[in-house]
């Protein structure tokens, strides 16, 4: 029983929601009212058929990549693809890793497409892409776990940052993850880039072998996961300080190439209470702690 | 691919993924779930449906959203709980849900929100008589200190677990298992903890508890005296004298007043520990995890000698612990020493009989928590109005459904037993501190009168039709329907 896409504004009135299947998106548009309107007008129009867009090719799309793989049809599809190749020939990748990413940057490209706006994000299960006009600015906020609603870290990107996309992975978020950080942020050109190398960075912060690490060949939770048998991130022990600095050190070794190889601008890292920022922008870019504010009930 | 696929995968059609899910595993969106083989939505906001108790059958999920029409004619025999409807984290304003309706001609509103308490806590009662450890020794789970022994009560022993001192004043990691702890507890799964110089436990809500590895099966019948009144006439001619070992008053049959009233006659019986009154000890061994919650596993080690000049050969011996669940028989040889013997058929009854008037020794869970804080402020503009409001009785608090219990005192200080809320009611944030549902639920003047978001108040008919995140779950039947119209000064329980 295929169920509907859900359009529909937040409760604040001020933001859009768009879900179907496993996709779930919260966007937000700044700008005249008008332009606003137009603007979620376009992105539920374009949302509709993203899903089974998607679903037309999902077998090549849970497919490795590798150099010869059959390049896809769909647009959406295609930026997938794309996001992934970098990876193809060192890493197990699928086009996949990208597709949260890729959403999100299409429905932002829609909504820019029909209408001027001074800003807007669409945010795709905390991988987001973002448009920002001339002297605009975000303050973004991360967060180290994502069934926990409290930052761990908050940094602002001005629209002189070549970054629109931003995207979160680890072993506690939706997808399965090889390595074990808690929380890696990658903050790349494009939201699809993000998404990738969100993925490839996370599954490389690990401890191989470590026996506090409980790993599950993703099959075995998902029949169908385009991870196949591959060991997946369960559960992680407490580690001693060493262990989770060597693991930091790994992811961190990795997000310091693929910021050298221009795939990413910048990433957080964090791993039991530690953290690691990979930032070659800090003008642009200023991480400070957030206060571990509460509202005591 | 469908060929490979174990019996127990099922296959999603609810979008175009079709996703494959195992047994106990939700799809792609974590929104479905395979559920003993049915396909569930799960994390749904969840409506205690008061039909269902009452014994309506039940209808699965799926196939009731087409036959919707019936339930909202009687709104009011639906009460929408907190579970699911988010927090007002980070002071969101108003609560997610005002949701009003009518019920006996009353406008009731209910307010529903999901509340993030760092201020919390569990008190666990532990029914078994066997020793846990000292009190105010800590708890642990995981090796992080998560609470402490409390208090000992009849038949039962206290736990403190949580509250703020653990989850947000000791270590990152402390508060972190501490936040675990409670969150597992609360959920009804069961939990390992270890208590300093005491008894390692695995403890679940509702579920009888496991000390040393060992299940309990029965709460005792009463202390060793207690028993022995209870059961002094049944053993009256068929036994010399018997001795009740409990590591709080052992009961000797012989020198107790129920024997005395009976003619039993002395014994020469001698008791190590500290007599009381005729026929009850006090600390006749350590305590422990053996016969009767002391540390011993042969019961002859609590008796001296039998006095030469009462004593007589062939005299019959019973002990017995307070739950019947160890025995032993023995008679004197020539030299006045006790030889164990087979237990005659005629005490075997009286044996049987203890542990028949023994109730099921559980574990129970009483989640306790204080929102006196900014939460209110979800509720109403004047937060101090809701709390007086409370008091007074005239609005009812409940969670997820379930009475909660007003502390008297100064602010809102609850507590609820976890196992009468619906299965799966809590959450946790990373502060640390655990989210749990909360329902304020109050006569529509009286929630304008303090302040209410009243703008934001929408009829729990409108709510229900939205569908999409709710889930019908049956209200406990001990639970009292939480929408009666509440009346001030009534009783809650």
């Amino acid at each position: 029983m295929r169920e509907p896409p859900i359009i529909r504004m937040l409760p604040d009135r001020r933001r859009l929601h768009l879900s179907d299947g496993p996709i779930d998106l919260i966007v937000e548009a700044r700008g005249i009212p008008q332009a606003v309107q137009c603007a979620y007008e376009a992105a539920a129009r374009r949302f509709i058929t993203v899903l089974d867009e998607l679903c037309a090719e999902l077998p090549l799309l849970r497919t490795r990549a590798s150099r010869g793989s059959p390049w896809p049809g769909g647009s959406i599809a295609r930026v997938m693809a794309r996001a992934v190749a970098p990876y193809c020939t060192t890493c197990f990748i699928t086009p996949m890793a990208a597709v949260a990413g890729a959403v999100a940057e299409a429905v932002l490209a829609a909504m820019t497409a029909a209408v001027a706006l001074d800003r807007a994000y669409v945010n795709n299960g905390g991988d987001i892409a973002l448009h920002l006009a001339n002297g605009q600015r975000f303050t973004v906020g991360m967060v180290e776990r994502p069934d926990r609603p409290s930052l761990f870290g908050s940094f602002e990107i001005s629209a002189a940052a070549p970054i629109r996309g931003i995207a979160t992975s680890g072993w506690r978020g939706r997808s399965f993850s090889l390595g074990i950080a808690d929380a890696v942020t990658a903050l790349a050109e494009t939201a699809s880039k993000a998404d990738a190398a969100a993925t490839i960075i996370a599954n490389a912060v690990n401890l191989p072998g470590h026996a506090a690490i409980v790993r599950v060949p993703a099959c075995e939770i998902a029949p169908d996961s385009d991870l196949l048998d591959l060991p997946v991130t369960r559960g992680v022990g407490d580690l001693t300080r060493n262990e989770v600095s060597q693991a930091l050190d790994a992811g961190e070794g990795v997000a310091n190439e693929l910021q050298q190889m221009g795939l990413i601008c910048a990433a957080a890292l964090s791993l039991q209470g530690d953290a690691r920022v990979v930032s070659p922008l800090r003008p642009c870019l200023t991480f400070h702690d957030a206060p571990r504010s509460l509202v005591h009930a | 691919m469908s060929e490979a696929m174990p019996a127990d995968t099922i296959r999603c059609d609810a979008c175009p993924v079709l996703c494959y899910i195992k047994r106990g595993y939700t799809g792609a969106c974590d929104r479905y779930a395979n559920h003993d083989g049915q396909l569930v939505r799960v994390d749904p906001h969840l409506l205690l449906d008061r039909a269902k108790s009452q014994g309506t059958p039940l209808v699965p999920f799926l196939e009731r959203e087409g036959a919707w029409d019936g339930k909202l004619a009687k709104p009011a025999e639906t009460f929408l709980t907190a579970i699911g409807a988010g927090t007002t984290y980070p002071d969101y304003k108003p609560a997610p849900f005002i949701v009003s309706s009518e019920v006996e001609g009353v406008d009731l509103i209910t307010v529903v929100t999901e509340g993030i308490f760092s201020y919390c806590g569990v008190k666990l009662k532990i029914d078994t008589d066997r020793h846990l450890g000292p009190e105010r020794n800590f708890v642990r789970a995981q090796g992080e200190t998560v609470g402490h022994v409390t208090t000992a009560e009849y038949g039962s022993q206290m736990l403190s677990i949580g509250g703020v001192r653990h989850l947000t004043g000791g270590t990152k990691s402390e508060g972190r298992v501490t936040c675990e702890t409670l969150l597992d507890l609360c959920n009804g799964k069961e939990v390992e903890l270890t208590i300093d110089e005491g008894a390692a436990v695995r403890v679940a809500a509702g579920q009888p508890p496991v000390v040393n590895g060992r299940r309990e099966e029965r709460m005792r019948v009463g202390c060793g005296s207690a028993t022995i009144g209870m059961f002094a006439k049944q053993w009256f001619g068929k036994v010399d004298d018997v001795v009740v070992v409990d590591d709080h008053i052992t009961g000797v049959l012989s020198e107790h007043q129920a024997g005395k009233m009976l003619g039993v006659r002395e014994t020469g019986i001698a008791i190590k520990g500290r007599r009381s009154t005729p026929g009850r000890y006090f600390q006749v061994a350590n305590p422990g995890t053996g016969w009767g919650g002391t540390d011993i596993s042969d019961p002859l080690a609590i008796l001296n000698p039998f006095k030469p000049k009462l004593a007589w050969p062939k005299l019959r011996l019973l002990m017995v612990s307070t739950t019947g669940e160890q025995f032993a028989y023995y008679e004197l040889d020539e030299e006045l020493r006790p030889v164990e013997k087979d237990l005659p058929n005629a005490l075997e009854e009286s044996v049987f009989r203890i542990r028949e008037n023994c109730e099921p020794a559980l574990t129970t869970v009483l989640f306790m928590a204080g929102a006196g804080g900014s939460l209110r402020a979800g509720v109403t503009e004047n937060p101090v109005k809701l709390t007086d409001s409370v008091k007074h009785r005239i609005t009812r608090v409940t969670c997820g459904g379930a009475p909660a219990y007003i502390w008297p005192g100064g602010g809102i200080t609850f507590m609820v037993d976890v196992a009468r809320m619906p299965e799966n009611a809590f959450g946790y944030v990373p502060t640390p501190a655990l989210v749990a549902p909360i329902e304020f639920t109050l006569g529509k003047k009286d929630y304008a009168s303090l302040g209410g978001h009243m703008d934001n108040v929408r009829p729990l008919k409108e709510v229900l039709r939205e569908k999409k995140r709710q889930r019908e779950v049956a209200s406990s039947p001990e639970n009292p329907w939480p929408l009666r119209p509440p009346k001030p000064g009534g009783s809650e329980q």
